[in-house]
């Protein structure tokens, strides 16, 4: 039987066409037709084991299971025969031996598959009276708690680890009434995608730790929003309860998140509740801040911005922020008659002629089909978790991946990894480029490997191949290097040139923001008068944190607007507006693939605070800048559609392979990579996360070797020091760490007075 | 005929006497007027008054939080916020019944899987101040204490009906 041929079958009496071969519980929920099941998920492989949904197919004396029967053509299948029915009904009962009738204090209850099906195929009264099955509850980790006990064993949890996590980290041990799922050695289930197996768990065996108790399922307003910690934009429905947010799922969306989201996106909202949270606009005094109306905090916010005008004002922008709230930064800015403005904060290198408006280079979706890609300087798995996935989708299928990194990262699929320190990378890639073909300054003198012979001559035989550069190579001093070289051998390969943007609106911004005037690192080292910052913390979110803090310290007039208070804010800023954060606020994110996805906001800005677009729109009529007579972000949203909404994305990089070289080879590199919960003010404060194994916090990495040339051990204390800024760290082993480098990750407490994310640095005894 | 009958119904003044045999034949019978509130009158076990949070004997909170009572409450006067406690156990750290909303129908009651919060027969009570007539859990947790023995008695009556 040929795999596209189309056979007809005959449901409940109903004629439905089907593929040979496609599953029989797929065809009839394609139809519409509702079959009872627990096991059966459409994104996981078929178990069968619930034996939920038997049905009856004519000629056939037994139900037959409609997740693992395929379809054959004249097949009649009755799903509420008296067979079927009796069928569901006796595993029901089976299904109910062991599971406990603890729904009041379960928090599925409400939204439980096992309380709906019960209802609809059970029996009303239970015949069982011996004593039920009592499993010890595991500790799994910050995120997920479990009540085992409550278990059904339809493994959709232990699939999905294996099948889509990408680590076995559930597994069923035990047989019969002894299986128990469980992590078998006492462990966390660490994976960043860990959250969903709360959402594939039918029963309320694996619940979500934050939310535990917190609330029902039917006192939550469900409200659609966007995922704004990376550039993938994923679908989230935002649980709202008496205008709070009580947690995000998933909405289903196969352009872009299928069915998952990243455990980021999902717990990322316990930090709304963050103590630091500003409520009230704020003004720097004498005698410290004091709390003050909006009204005199916009005044002299409009009379500081008057003075500083000109050139001499710099804005930064986090890019995070939404389409809309920069498009008004980008026209208040001018109307002061600056051109200073940017939202490439952690960008290591602005030399080359970047691209003008720097996308993925395809769709989502089309990373799966990918057959070989090189990925530089990317840990697309902890960056961007569900490109990640996609990319291991493509992995699994047979793709060859391959990454050029200043790390050994731990990858769940087959991979080569050619790890090298950061001055190596940018040697690594020319290597690949002459192996492919290419020419050029550099290229010319690489020498080149059989790994990267290997690697040129995947990208080159592969129909579809892509070259993407991640957060790591962005960061990179030596990017416009990379990124040319990145174009040289997408050329000569042909290979499609992507990026894979840091934050959620990294893409967007090109659209909204006009980087021809000082670009960020520039207005740090060329101090300005003035600054205005939106959504940013001095001392974790730009390239090199002592470089910015000191520019904010010497500048006249800083204001902030801001979701959050910290100390590094406080001494940055003279005025601090409070904005509205993720949730309250409407708006527009441009995705990695170039999609625009508005959302509205789930909830009423809490406090005093204000959406930023509504803040920027009132300085610019304070300020008698024209065009700043919006009454909702759609009219702002609209203004961005005319001016910007035609623009095609365009990877065209310029070439600067004729760079100089900024990282030397020899000496101590720091690498200083942003690691996925340290990422924006946002993700920071969601305690539950930082509590997580991926939550690391800061310290010097180095391998063994590097740590005995030094004569530092596991645990001491050492000075790390970066352009005359020291910081005093403790030590750490870390076997993935090349020679001649050490990682000291940046956005961290601790690590806010170094510099720049790479260059050099040296390690003394504390 | 007709006006013959009523002219001499009205002569006689028989619907009066009527009446006045009424008033006599009760004038005779025994009084049941309860001379309130000195006297009570009898109350059904089945009575709906005022809200009472109960506890196990061993002086647990019988609640757990499952919030049913909340969703059947026709009037919305229950308001609910619950969280682990420090055991781990589900409980309320918030549980307020207004009693302005209440309208006495007792389905919290008959939703309660714990029979925690129960309606008992105490129906004196009043309010100086608006916010009185919020019941919080403290509130309700000692007007349960101060009635469990009746309360316990009550459902233990009504135990074979539900």
């Amino acid at each position: 039987m040929s795999e596209d041929q189309t056979v007809t079958i005959e449901v409940d009496g109903r004629e439905l066409q089907a593929q040979a071969g496609a599953m029989l519980i797929d065809v009839t929920d394609a139809a519409g037709i509702n079959i009872p099941r627990f096991c059966y998920h459409k994104k996981l492989s078929v178990s069968a084991n619930c034996r939920m949904c038997l049905v009856e197919v004519e000629k056939v004396w037994k139900p037959l299971p409609a997740c693992a029967t395929p379809v054959a053509d004249g097949m009649k299948v009755f799903t509420r025969s008296p067979m079927a029915l009796a069928a569901q009904k006796g595993t029901m009962e089976f299904l109910l031996i062991n599971h406990p009738l603890d729904c009041p204090i379960c928090d599925q209850g409400g939204e439980c598959e096992l309380q709906d099906v019960a209802v609809g195929y059970g029996s009303d009264v239970s015949r069982f009276v011996e004593g039920k099955r009592v499993v010890k509850d595991k500790d799994i980790g910050p995120l997920v708690a479990t009540d085992l006990t409550r278990c059904i064993h339809c493994t959709r949890c232990v699939r999905f680890g294996a099948e889509i996590a990408g680590i076995r980290e559930l597994g069923a041990t035990g047989r019969g009434e002894h299986m128990t799922i469980g992590t078998y050695i006492e462990k966390s289930v660490d994976s960043e995608l860990s959250g969903n197996i709360i959402d594939v768990c039918p029963v309320g065996s694996l619940t979500s730790k934050p939310f535990r108790f917190h609330a029902r399922a039917w006192e939550l307003v469900q409200r659609e929003s966007i995922a704004p910690h990376d550039s993938v934009g994923s679908s989230v429905n935002v649980h709202v309860r008496r205008n709070e947010v009580m947690r995000v799922v998933p909405c289903d969306n196969e352009a872009v998140n299928e069915c998952w989201i990243s455990d980021r996106d999902r717990f990322s909202y316990t930090g709304l509740a963050s103590e630091e949270r500003l409520t009230r606009p704020m003004i720097k005094q004498k005698n410290g801040w004091m709390e003050t109306s909006w009204h005199d905090a916009l005044n002299q916010v409009a009379q500081g911005l008057k003075d500083v005008a000109g050139e001499q004002l710099g804005a930064l922008v986090s890019p995070s922020a939404t389409l809309e709230e920069m498009h008004l930064a980008q026209k208040l800015v001018t109307g002061l008659g600056s051109s200073n403005i940017d939202y490439r904060l952690r960008q290591g290198d602005f030399r080359g002629q970047e691209s003008a408006y720097p996308w993925l280079g395809q769709s989502i979706e089309a990373l799966e089909t990918l057959n070989a890609a090189l990925l530089i300087g990317s840990n697309v798995r902890k960056e961007q978790p569900i490109l990640g996935h996609r990319l291991r989708k493509a992995a699994v299928a047979g793709a060859n991946i391959s990454f050029i990194n200043p790390m050994e990262l731990d990858m769940n699929y087959a991979s080569s990894q050619l790890v090298n320190t950061p001055a190596g990378m940018v040697d690594d890639l020319a290597a690949v480029a002459k192996a492919q073909g290419a020419s050029g300054d550099i290229i010319d003198s690489a020498e080149v490997g059989d790994a990267h012979k290997a690697v040129a001559e995947q990208l080159k035989t592969a129909d579809n191949a892509s070259v993407l550069l991640g957060n790591i190579a962005v960061a990179h001093p030596d990017y416009s290097l990379l990124c040319s070289l990145a174009a040289k051998v997408a050329e000569t390969s042909g290979a499609k040139l992507g990026f894979l943007p840091e934050a959620a609106n990294s893409t967007g911004a090109r659209l909204a923001i006009r980087t021809d005037g000082l670009n960020a690192t520039a207005m740090l080292e060329h101090p300005r008068k003035g600054y205005l910052l939106m959504g940013v913390e001095p001392a974790y979110d730009f390239y090199n944190p002592a470089l910015a803090t000191t520019a904010f310290d010497k500048a006249e007039f800083v204001v902030a607007l801001t979701v959050f208070r910290s100390p590094t804010i406080e001494a940055a800023a003279d005025v601090m507006l409070p904005i509205s954060s993720f949730g309250e606020t409407s708006g527009t994110y441009v995705n990695a693939e170039g999609t625009w996805q508005s959302f509205a906001g789930a909830v009423s800005p809490k406090g005093e605070t204000r959406p930023a677009w509504k803040v920027l729109r009132v300085l610019g009529n304070m300020l008698d800048i024209d065009g700043f007579d919006q009454d909702s972000s759609v009219d702002v949203f609209n203004e961005v559609k005319e001016t910007a909404g035609d623009r095609q994305p365009d990877n065209t990089v310029g070439d600067a392979t004729d760079s100089e070289r900024k990282v030397a080879a020899g000496g101590l590199t720091r690498i200083g990579d942003v690691p996925l919960y340290a990422i924006d003010p946002l993700v920071r404060r969601a305690a539950p996360l930082q509590q997580t194994k991926d939550a690391i916090s800061a310290s010097i990495r180095l391998n063994a070797r590097e740590a005995t040339r030094g004569g530092f051990a596991e645990g001491d204390r050492a000075v790390v020091v970066q352009d005359g800024n020291r910081a005093v760290l403790p030590i750490e082993i870390d076997p993935n760490v090349p020679d001649s480098c050490v990682r000291v990750p940046a956005g961290l407490a601790g690590t806010e007075m170094l510099g720049g994310q790479f260059g050099e640095v040296t390690l003394e005894k504390a | 005929m007709k006006v013959l009958t009523d002219y001499i119904k009205s002569l006689f003044l028989l619907e009066l006497f009527k009446g006045l045999n009424l008033t006599g034949r009760y004038l005779f019978k025994k009084k049941f007027t309860v001379q309130y509130p000195e006297e009570k009158a009898p109350v059904s076990p089945r009575f709906r008054g005022l809200h009472a949070q109960r506890r196990y004997p061993n002086g647990e909170e019988r609640c757990i939080a499952c919030k049913l009572c909340e969703a059947t409450c026709p009037a919305l006067a229950i308001t609910i916020e619950a969280e682990p406690r420090e055991d781990g156990s589900r409980r309320t750290t918030r549980y307020d019944i207004d009693l302005f909303k209440c309208i006495y129908c007792g389905y919290c009651q008959e939703s309660c899987p714990v029979d925690a919060i129960v309606e008992t027969r105490v129906y004196e009570y009043s309010f100086e101040n608006r916010e009185d007539a919020i019941m919080t859990k403290e509130k309700l947790l000692a007007i349960g204490d101060k009635y469990e023995a009746q309360i316990a008695a009550d459902i233990e009556a009504q135990a074979k009906y539900r």
